[in-house]
């Protein structure tokens, strides 16, 4: 939601002092992210003007054409000017805006009088773009005429100057997608008086006798407990909408279309409550809410064809769907340049069924936003005089009627005990306090002895439970105030077995010069084929997502491998080939088969059997652990001797000739680095003295990785003097000492 | 009763003369001369000026001589004597020089040579970050619980207060395992692990979860559609915000450094109820940068704070979901992001390096990070 402070201030009388950034401390104290402030026009530097364009004469002797417009600016500024001009999209009589010599636009752009096109240009008229408005450069910036008199200053008229806060609206505060509802928290943080604009009637005329309004039901109570429809005839499809309402609208993020589309859009920021515009001429019949024939088909606005479930609510006419109630409306209805009377819907829907609905057909709009956290639940007739009157105001016509459906609203008290806030809290709230701040979001506070009988206002649907209630009052206190103090937790366990052995397991191998990586449990057949594995094979047994981020890779990793030999292969393209990495991490085995998973109530406790039956849903996860090893065991480096690990200072040596050797001698299967595939050819997997079972790979030095001439010798020979010969796998289940001083682990040498 | 010396001998003692002196000095001068390290030195100073040494046996026979040739004599090998003494002394400097210089050649230390041939290894820096804040609040009392990725839809939404049409559930792009109405999602949250440490464990509750989630974002340098959190819970009778407050600012300080303290915000979370966003003091200015534009801080981007997580006091829809009745108990819960964290304590600026499994990411870090 983007608020333009200058709107802010119309509404609330925020102390002259306070710049946006100010503005935006005091609501984000209150629970409102202000995500940024930007500035409008930021850059702008120096006086703009409105000119009155007097007469334009067609340059013709360029490339383009180029007009040299005579622009008033009035008698202060020195009066008529001649301006250089390459827009068209003006005629004499215009009113624009005009930067004169001095004037620095954004970029630091400085206009000064110069010689262009054989006369001197003394200023420049300015687009959007050029003023960092927007970025429409179609042509510079017509004003409405009368909108201003020549000499004026431009900046408020289009808005340079001002601030606009952008503030994220967590899903349960839906009021504050609306002027209405972020003024209200404003004039709370300021401790001013706040007139609220969703609650007067707006002025309308005196319905036309002799016509009756467009007809308006709803078939469906719960979905929809309020609509109402107002009819306006007569009205003037090619009247502009006023250029302060487009500059709002730009600056709260839309695009001004037509002024009933403006108009609709505007009182939805302006009040927060959703509207929409039918051309009453297409329409056939009363139009209710109601919900739609399973498999019916609907074109909406965006020139989507949708095809309905029973469960989506639609508003309708006689013919079929003409709306998705509270998201989008249908082609066939919608106003054009020709429409001259119209049908203002503003109602009231069911913040679940619009959720579900905009779900599920992936639509979200500004006024399925507002509706998915909840609408006011009163404010649709307000909204809509509102609406109807800005039309008449600004396009003609005759106001008719309005009809409306209404099911009664269940008022809903909460009952709190005046000291709950406090006590959760942990620092005294006095009732006085207590009481304001409530008041102050628009609750109604009966109160008797400690007890509070508290109602929620109808634009805070989200106020439920008294824990709700105690949120506003503590955010409204302030929680800078709370005190900081510490539980006492009683003696705890400390570490479990389990994780105290998986923290010294990555430990070890660390030590013994393993590098740990986290690698996504995302796997795909291809990988799983190159492993080589049985079509039958337990490590494929991992379930599938039904919405993987890619199809190449659907399924959770049943084994830790893929994951390790990707770490290898981005590691040996990268220059390092000398690798031992591992990985300690969940795998899934098992599939996911339930239809109909069990949804136990979130009132009580789930019984042993729901309880017992949500976790037969998983597949079995256990902690597993993989290593890859890859090239030479003691890393080469530029100081020629073997043993400092590769990465604390760059390489700058090639490969040693012997590997580079081997892989010439072998073929690639599946393009993975030469020295990673020596990598894969060994798979076993114990269950020692792990946790959980545990996968291993050994393979740095498989019989296939080195043909006996290519051997690596250095590091063979260094390690025949210190080690006796050992055979070839298994290895013996407990080096000595001494040899495990002198050689890693997993150090086996080649069989010969 | 003494007498005069009356013993006189005439004999010349043939030690004592000139020649014999003079030859005894030049063997010593040889011997020194020739002595090729401080060992032979010492030899030689033993044969020629120790007690036994030729000089010596001369020295003593003076007292034979008549009184009229002591003089001389004494004269004579007194000189003889010192000349060998100096001649000692310049040959075990000289000595001792070579042999410092030959020390200094011979045991050069070459600070270069590789010693280890076993290279270190390292572990990831998020298990090490995890196991740092775990260890924190174990240190507290609390345990460590771990639980399921893959788990029920009702464990990661209903069960947190988030029913199914909730616009909170599509805040967390979700993963679900096929089919999709299985009801089985990869966890979006650590919060799962409040569910099952209070329908598992017996009250009152102190825990904190680390662990992994998942959501459909595509990997970019702040997002990642697998990361880790850390979550904490505490139910207990009386818990306040206080206390969570104090937790939270407990935990900065131990983290980042004494006097790091932690600022809420008021915000949304559907299984707390009030919730708060958790901001962290700066611990690299300290706020010092707000409006100093000649101190900006790149840690905080001269804000003073940086968001770290979210936070509040369990929403006692939560508390009854599990059966616990909120009249009686009340507890607070918090989460972090743990690659957030690791980006803004060690300064990593691309998430993608965490996950990309580079040895060279996590070598920098070591064993402990």
């Amino acid at each position: 939601m983007r608020a333009p402070l200058s709107w802010l201030r119309e509404l609330v009388a925020i102390p002259a002092d306070q710049s946006g950034r100010d503005v935006a401390a005091k609501l984000i104290a209150a629970g409102l992210e202000v995500e940024t402030v930007e500035s409008v026009g930021a850059g702008v530097d120096g006086p703009l003007l409105v000119g009155l364009v007097l007469e334009v004469e067609e340059l013709t002797e360029f490339k383009k054409p180029i007009r040299w417009c005579q622009v008033d600016v009035g008698a202060a500024a020195g009066g008529v000017h001649g301006i250089i001009c390459g827009a068209r999209n003006f005629v004499a009589g215009d009113l624009v805006v005009v930067a004169l010599p001095g004037t620095v636009l954004p970029g630091g752009f400085e206009i000064t009088a110069r010689s262009t096109y054989g006369k001197v240009s003394d200023g420049m008229i300015c687009s959007e773009r050029e003023l960092a408005l927007g970025d429409n450069h179609d042509g510079i910036m017509v004003l409405p005429a009368d909108s201003a008199k020549p000499g004026d200053d431009a900046a408020p008229v289009v808005g340079v100057g001002d601030e606009v806060l952008d503030i994220a609206i967590t899903p349960d505060r839906g009021y504050a997608l609306s002027m209405r509802g972020i003024a209200r928290e404003t004039a709370i943080a300021y401790g001013v008086d706040f007139v609220d604009p969703g609650v007067a009637l707006a002025d309308l005329p005196a319905p036309l006798p002799d016509r009756a309004p467009q007809e308006c039901g709803s078939e469906d109570p719960t979905g929809c407990d309020l609509f109402t429809m107002r009819t306006i005839v007569g009205f003037d499809p090619a009247a502009p909408s006023p250029l302060w309402m487009q500059r709002r609208l730009v600056a709260c993020g839309m695009r001004p279309v037509s002024l009933a589309v403006d108009v609709t859009n505007y009182v939805m920021i302006e009040l927060g409550q959703p509207l929409h515009a039918f051309d009453l001429d297409k329409l056939q019949g009363p139009i209710r809410a109601a919900r739609a024939a399973d498999g019916a088909a609907f074109e909406t606005l965006d020139h989507v064809k949708r095809i309905l479930s029973s469960d989506d609510l639609v508003i309708r006419d006689d013919r079929g769907p003409i709306g998705l109630a509270g998201t989008m409306g249908g082609l066939e209805t919608e106003i054009d340049d020709t429409t001259t009377n119209i049908a203002l819907e503003a109602a009231h829907f069911a913040s679940e069924v619009v959720a579900r609905m905009s779900r599920r057909h992936k639509l979200s709009s500004e006024a399925s936003r507002r509706f998915e956290r909840g609408v006011d639940r009163d404010l649709a007739p307000y909204a809509s005089a509102r609406c109807a009157a800005l039309l008449l105001e600004f396009g003609g016509g005759h106001y008719v009627g309005m009809t409306a459906v209404e099911s009664p609203s269940v008022e809903h008290v909460i009952s709190m005990d005046v000291a709950e806030p406090g006590d959760v809290a942990g620092m005294v709230i006095e009732a006085g306090a207590v009481v304001a701040a409530l008041e102050g979001v628009g609750c109604t506070v009966d109160v008797t002895g400690d007890e509070l009988a508290v109602t929620a206002p109808s634009w805070r649907p989200d106020l439920t439970d008294p824990a709700d209630l105690v949120e506003e009052v503590v955010r409204l206190v302030g929680y800078d105030l709370l005190p900081s103090t510490l539980p006492t937790a009683p003696l705890g366990g400390g570490l479990t077995h389990a994780q105290r052995l998986r923290r010294r397991v990555g430990m070890a191998l660390a030590a013994r010069g393993l590098v740990e990586v986290l690698s996504y449990p995302f796997v795909g057949d291809g990988e799983l084929d190159a492993l080589l594995l049985a079509d039958d094979d337990v490590r494929r047994s991992g379930p599938r997502l039904a919405n993987p981020l890619s199809e190449e890779q659907p399924y959770l990793r049943a084994t830790l491998l893929p994951g390790l030999l990707a770490a290898a292969r981005r590691n040996a393209g990268r220059g390092n080939v000398d690798l031992a990495i591992f990985e300690i991490g969940s795998i899934f085995a098992g599939a996911v088969a339930s239809s109909a998973p069990p949804r136990p109530s979130v009132a009580n406790r789930p019984t042993d059997e729901e309880w017992a039956g949500l976790n037969d849903l998983l597949p079995q996860q256990p902690v597993s652990l993989a290593a890859v090893f890859a090239g030479t065991r003691e890393p080469q480096g530029w100081w020629v001797r073997p043993g400092r690990p590769r990465g604390r200072m760059p390489s700058r040596r090639p490969a040693p000739s012997h590997r580079c050797a081997a892989s010439r001698s072998r073929s690639s299967l599946d393009g993975t680095p030469r020295s990673i595939r020596a990598a894969v050819p060994r798979y076993c997997s114990t269950a020692a003295s792990s946790p959980s079972p545990a996968n291993c790979i050994r393979g740095s030095s498989s019989p296939s990785a080195y043909p006996p001439a290519l051997r690596p010798s250095r590091s063979i020979s260094r390690r025949s003097s210190t080690l006796p010969r050992r055979s070839c796998r298994p290895r013996p289940s407990g080096p000595s000492r001494s040899r495990r001083r002198t050689s890693p682990w997993w150090w086996m040498p080649p069989c010969r | 009763m003494s007498g005069p010396n009356t013993s006189f001998d005439p004999k010349q003692v043939a030690s004592l003369d000139a020649a014999a002196i003079d030859e005894m000095v030049a063997a010593a001068q040889a011997d020194i001369a020739g002595a090729a390290d401080l060992a032979q030195l010492k030899e030689a100073r033993l044969a020629h000026a120790g007690d036994r040494s030729p000089l010596a046996l001369a020295n003593r026979e003076i007292g034979a001589l008549p009184p009229a040739a002591k003089a001389e004599a004494g004269k004579r090998v007194g000189q003889a004597r010192n000349v060998v003494k100096s001649a000692l002394e310049e040959r075990q400097a000289a000595l001792e020089i070579e042999r410092d210089e030959r020390a200094l050649v011979e045991e050069t230390v070459d600070v270069t040579v590789p010693t280890d041939r076993n290279p270190l290894g390292a572990r990831h820096p998020l298990t090490t970050l995890m196991e740092r804040v775990a260890d924190v609040f174990v240190s507290m009392g609390y345990d460590i619980v771990e639980g399921p990725e893959v788990e029920a839809e009702w464990v990661n939404f209903d069960a947190l207060n988030v029913p199914p049409d909730h616009p909170a559930r599509t805040m967390q792009d979700t993963f679900f395992v096929e089919s999709a109405d299985s009801g089985v999602v990869l966890r979006t949250q650590t919060s799962p692990m409040q569910i099952r440490a209070l329908l598992e464990r017996d009250l009152p509750v102190y825990v904190i979860a680390p662990g992994r989630v998942f959501r459909t974002d595509e990997l970019d340098a702040t997002h990642t559609p697998v990361f880790h959190q850390i979550e904490g819970l505490a139910v207990d009778k009386g818990i306040t915000m206080a206390d969570l407050r104090g937790t939270l600012d407990h935990f900065a300080a131990a983290m980042f450094g004494d006097g790091i303290h932690t600022r809420m915000r008021p915000s949304y979370f559907p299984f707390t109820e009030p919730s708060a966003e958790v901001d962290l003091e700066c611990f690299v200015c300290r706020g010092e940068s707000v409006g100093n534009p000649e101190r900006p801080c790149r840690t905080c981007g001269s804000e003073g704070w940086i968001e770290w997580g979210g936070c509040g006091m369990v929403n006692p829809r939560v508390l009854s979901a599990v059966g616990i009745d909120p009249n009686i108990y009340r507890g607070f819960a918090f989460g972090m992001g743990v690659e957030r964290t690791l980006m803004f304590r060690n300064g990593v600026s691309d998430m993608r390096d965490m996950v990309e499994g580079d040895v060279r990411f996590s070598l920098a870090f070591g064993l402990e990070g």
